[in-house]
């Protein structure tokens, strides 16, 4: 068939539309793949320098030049464990409470307000992390914990109101709308039947929403805590704020700690030479790692469940 | 199973009631908490040279007018960047992609991206637009925040371009109207509010953001004269203020808190309420 001109133009258009839409969809995979590159490339002089004894050594001493990410790794992952211990359990009452138990309006009125803790920026959590929360931590936590369970190591240490414990809470209230909206989203899915069956058989509100909603969402569930484990674990600004960077490895929640993304927010400017550049890119490589595993498990696992439960995640 | 009394039952029943509502108002006491303690703070510092004059040293009266300048720079030309390549990477995965491999990848890509934390982005723009012109710049700053708002528009873009009926796309290419004129003229016009909110969404995201700037746009004392030099903005303002010992530059610091929470919530709220038009 004969084109006519509009129809030849049209076609070159679409050809122009598609390719650029595909070429900004690959420039996305490009960016990914990219990040990894170059974050690869940039810490190749602190990996030829230390090799793996990088990820087992805590000293940090910029001016002798001995870096290692111990003490960076642990305390990313206690900041992170402390949040999630605070963060899942709440957030799953609340979704509880606003699926199952809350009246409408109120429902919708909780939910919103939730929700705006996730639109607050980091740093502004930071501020008042360290200017409001951090006083009244030391006062009306630390101190009557030390008072009373002071024998315990993990309440030992100067009571500061900064350090590992509060970088966890302010984490906790960070990661919590992520992981409630999500659980939420699981709450909705399941069936009415199956939980009217439940309420038939005599059960009470909380006998349905423990033995009949959490088991049938409970994949669902896991898939939220995986979200809100990828999000605390590179959250920079409000850690940095709170977490008192030190680069110590300490039983105690009240001491300072910090995080790999606290110690690059605080030192990347700081680095003058080139292998403490280095070493701080490789820490960022190593938080960059894993993010992607956590965010591989988070696609895969979500994806599974989307199939199981038909959509609406 | 052993049941207990009924009596026990409903007791514990009511427990666990009263422990979600409480849980709910803890949630609620936070937000409410932090809202109230930036305005309080941050409400002194706003006056006219606030918004009018150059960042000071400590003791000096001065404002933040260049941050705030370059704030809105930055923002704006991430913005530019980012928005359209989200657009178009979302126009790809719904009506090109849907179920090819190469959809799936970039699917994959989306996830893996919004997960990335900013400072990685930060981290990766500093190694290719910083270290080789050995100097910061607005621009850098710019396109770490492009990159991060790209995988949100994106999403977004697919997931509202996706609620759109086939049948409209259908009758529009039946008539013989081009693919191109189907997705920009027909697709986009019906998905429009659900578009203009994941816009925003993207804005506000990362209009807020901090840790993406500290090794790319730096901060500067400045009026932002070209981009492609160390540039002002509000949120490494804050920073480097709060963690002075100065009170003038801390109380600045609240002030900058309280008009980027401001902005960032008003955006949002914005957004949520254009998002609840486009479902009606």
């Amino acid at each position: 068939m004969e084109l006519n001109p509009i129809q030849k133009y049209n076609r070159a258009l679409d050809y122009l539309f598609k390719g650029t839409a595909a070429f900004f969809a690959l420039l996305i995979v490009a960016v990914m793949i990219g990040i990894l590159l170059q974050l690869l490339e940039n810490s190749l002089p602190a990996i030829h320098k230390f090799g793996f004894s990088f990820l087992f050594s805590q000293e940090w001493n910029p001016v002798s030049g001995k870096f290692g990410a111990a003490s960076s790794i642990y305390g990313t992952l206690i900041s992170t464990v402390i949040a999630m211990i605070l963060a899942v359990p709440l957030s799953l009452v609340i979704a509880l409470f606003l699926v199952e138990l809350a009246p409408p309006l109120i429902g919708n009125l909780v939910g919103n307000a939730i929700e705006l803790l996730a639109a607050i920026p980091s740093i502004i959590y930071g501020m008042w992390g360290l200017f409001v929360f951090a006083p009244f931590m030391e006062k009306h936590i630390q101190i009557p914990l030390q008072e009373h369970f002071g024998f315990i190591p993990l309440f030992q240490g100067p009571p500061m109101g900064i350090g590992m414990l509060s970088a966890g809470i302010i984490l906790a209230l960070m990661v919590l709308p992520f992981v409630c909206a999500v659980m939420r989203d699981v709450f909705r899915m399941v069936p009415s039947v199956v939980k009217e069956a439940s309420y038939g058989m005599g059960s009470t509100t909380w006998e349905v929403t423990r033995r009949v909603t959490i088991s049938y969402g409970v994949q669902g569930l896991l898939g939220a805590i995986i979200l809100g484990l990828g999000r605390a674990i590179g959250e920079t600004m409000a850690v940095t704020f709170v977490i008192g960077n030190s680069h110590s490895i300490s039983p105690s929640l009240f001491e300072a700690g910090n995080t790999i993304a606290s110690t690059l927010a605080n030192e990347f400017t700081e680095a003058d030479n080139p292998i403490y550049l280095s070493a701080l890119v490789s820490l960022g490589l190593v938080l960059f790692l894993i993010t992607f595993v956590i965010q591989i498990i988070a696609h895969f696992w979500l994806k599974r469940i989307r199939k199981s439960m038909g959509g609406g995640l | 199973m052993i049941l207990r009394p009924s009596r026990n039952r409903k007791l514990f029943d009511v427990i666990m009631k009263i422990v979600s509502g409480l849980a709910s108002f803890i949630g609620i006491l936070f937000l409410t908490w932090i809202l109230f303690e930036v305005v309080r703070k941050g409400a002194g510092a706003l006056n006219i040279s606030f918004f009018t004059e150059l960042t000071s040293p400590a003791g000096i009266a001065g404002g933040v007018a260049n941050a705030i300048i370059g704030t809105v720079l930055i923002t704006l030309l991430a913005a530019l960047i980012g928005v359209p390549a989200g657009l178009f990477a979302g126009v790809y995965l719904s009506e090109f992609g849907s179920y090819s491999r190469l959809g799936s990848l970039v699917r994959f890509s989306i996830n893996v991206m919004i997960g990335v934390p900013s400072i990685i982005v930060g981290l990766f723009v500093y190694t290719i637009l910083v270290l080789p012109f050995k100097h910061f710049s607005g621009y850098a700053g710019a396109a770490a925040l492009a990159i991060i708002m790209m995988p949100v528009a994106a999403r977004t873009t697919e997931d509202m371009l996706n609620l759109v009926p086939n049948s409209l796309k259908e009758s529009a290419l039946a008539l013989g109207t081009p693919r191109w004129r189907t997705t920009l003229g027909i697709v986009f016009r019906a998905a429009k509010t659900g578009l203009i909110t994941g816009v925003l969404l993207a804005v506000a995201r990362v209009s807020g953001e901090t840790a993406p700037l500290l090794f790319t746009a730096m901060n500067s004392q400045y009026w932002p004269k070209s981009l492609n030099e160390p540039t002002a903005n509000l949120t490494i303002t804050i920073f480097n203020y709060a963690m002075s010992p100065y009170a003038d530059w801390q109380e600045k610091a609240w002030g900058a808190s309280l008009l980027i929470m401001t902005g960032v919530l008003l955006l949002t709220i914005l957004a949520r309420i254009l998002a609840k038009e486009a479902k009606k």
